[in-house]
């Protein structure tokens, strides 16, 4: 399959409740609690995943796993704005101990290590900091892993393992000023409250260079879209890396830790690794590949007011629309095409709410009787644009292909 | 009002200055709460198939059975380095005896053909 088969709406149908046939073949894909199906269109299956309203703080989700939760955007949320609700941005989660009960008087954000003043901080403490505001998209290194061809394993997101929010909190810079880092540091490791279930298993951290954990972009927030988190996306206080992938944004922090050293843990050093070419692409079995860890994030863009199949009428002026994002950089321009690529159309941007926000694209077309291919293509302010072919890699990370979404006109 | 206006203008050619962080010189007042929640277990277990048991009695304890059965097609050798992972790497408490059991039950279940 080409890139055509890259976008697909989540589409529902009824639970038949009462139907033994129904209710059997649901048991095999669903728990009890969960009333109906999205199904995300993967390549060879399976797509059909529970859509759940039973996490807490949380509205209608996709259930891609119970415990520990992953849990994706239904597509349509996308189509809403360019600010994702706070109960609807997805969820992920590697280890499934997770408290579920945070008071906020009593927790507490240990920094340590290579610094002159060990801390721990209250969360009044970190509250009396300088205050930023900034929006930014956060989204798994995951995301739209299911539609990788050859197919690979882990979480079989569709395109909802992404979402932006306008998030409030304090500088990371300011925090290790408190501190004082001292001379040599190398890096900052970044760990909260989850743990693995059993002993000897890797503890969730992550770590980014020392300056860039200085840049003054990086942040602490406890505010999401104006309210604080909810507990799965990190409550009471989230790692904010603007541009970068959701991996390093460590949720439920109560850990930093300067190193003198570069970080050896496994979730640094070996997991999150993709191969160091452009668009994060090699062949399947391709062998002395160097790899590195994730880091910045690439261009994407999405129609969100059409799902693929849905029919237009021939000859009417009909509005497109959809989000962009340029990834570490801003949207410098969306192109939509609908003669398979050979012409593109600048579409116009919508309310710039930062460079590292969703921005919405919205544009017009008359569509002829026949099968109508729409195509769209972000190019960000660092000149990079979505690529026509797919990349590969082993772990599914990075998908940015053009999308394609496929119109009957009559 | 005119005043609150400019220094709004200000505040954005600021921002616009040092990136698209806004800075506000005056924290606006926001209060966490303490919360406290349930999450829903799940209920799933592995289709019936020679080496349900072990599967059900392993693989659970680290995660819900979705995780599995969302998988794709997988070849054997894809899903012995799966299951070898989960030992090795994520220390998943597996007996070496069952771990061919497991590899072949989800190269029955979740093969590719």
């Amino acid at each position: 399959m080409t890139a055509s088969s890259a976008f697909s709406y989540p589409t529902t149908r009824r639970r038949l409740l009462g139907q033994a046939s129904a209710l059997g073949a649901l048991s095999l894909v669903a728990p009890a609690w969960a009333e109906e199906l999205a199904n995300l269109g993967l390549p060879g299956g399976p797509s059909e995943r529970p859509l759940t309203k039973a996490f807490p703080q949380k509205g209608e989700m996709i259930l891609q796993r119970t415990r520990a939760p992953l849990l994706e955007s239904p597509f349509e949320v996308f189509d809403k704005g360019v600010f994702t609700p706070n109960d609807q941005l997805f969820v992920r989660w590697h280890w499934a101990v997770i408290p579920t009960e945070i008071k906020v008087d009593t927790y507490r954000i240990a920094v340590r290590g290579h610094v002159k003043n060990e801390l721990s901080l209250s969360l009044a403490d970190l509250m009396s900091l300088p205050r930023v505001e900034l929006a930014a998209v956060n989204q798994c290194s995951g995301n739209s892993r299911g539609f990788f061809e050859p197919r690979v394993a882990g979480g079989e997101w569709g395109n909802g393992a992404m979402g932006n929010a306008k998030w409030l909190g304090v500088r990371l810079k300011d925090v290790l000023d408190k501190a004082g880092v001292k001379d040599g540091a190398q890096c900052v490791r970044f760990g909260g409250l989850d743990e693995p279930m059993v002993e000897g298993a890797p503890k969730f951290t992550k770590s980014i260079a020392i300056d860039h954990a200085r840049d003054g972009e990086v942040m602490l927030a406890f505010g999401m879209n104006g309210e604080q988190l909810p507990l799965l996306n990190g409550f009471p206080i989230r790692l904010i890396v603007p541009g970068w992938y959701s991996t390093y944004w460590v949720k439920m922090l109560n850990n930093i830790e300067v190193l003198d050293g570069p970080d050896d843990q496994f979730w640094t050093a070996k997991a999150y690794m993709i191969p160091d070419t452009p668009g994060a692409n090699m062949k399947p079995g391709e062998k002395d590949v160097k790899m590195v860890p994730i880091n910045r994030m690439v261009p994407r863009s999405f129609v969100t007011n059409f799902r693929g199949g849905e029919r237009l009428r021939a000859g009417a002026p009909t509005p497109l629309r959809g989000i962009a994002f340029g990834g570490d950089a801003g949207v410098k321009a969306v192109e939509v095409s609908t003669d398979g690529g050979a012409t593109w159309t600048q579409a116009k941007l919508g309310t710039d709410e930062g460079k590292y926000s969703f921005r919405q694209w919205s544009t017009q077309i008359e569509p002829a009787a026949g099968n109508l291919t729409v195509m769209v293509r972000c190019t960000n302010m660092n000149g990079l644009t979505q690529p026509a072919t797919p990349n590969w890699n082993p772990s599914g990370f990075m998908r940015n292909v053009i999308e394609t979404t496929h119109l009957p006109v009559a | 009002m005119a005043t609150l206006v400019r220094t709004f203008a200000f505040a954005i050619i600021a921002a616009f200055a040092v990136g698209s962080a806004r800075a506000t010189e005056v924290p606006p007042p926001f209060a966490l709460k303490s919360i406290s929640v349930e999450l829903p277990t799940s209920d799933r277990t592995f289709p019936y198939g020679p080496g349900v048991a072990v599967m059900d009695a392993n693989c659970l304890i680290c995660h819900s059975a979705g995780m599995v059965l969302n998988q794709p097609a997988l070849s054997k050798t894809a899903w012995d380095g799966i299951v070898h992972k989960m030992v090795k790497v994520y220390k998943a408490p597996i007996e070496e005896a069952d771990i061919a059991t497991i590899v072949d039950y989800l190269t029955a279940t979740k093969g590719a053909k």
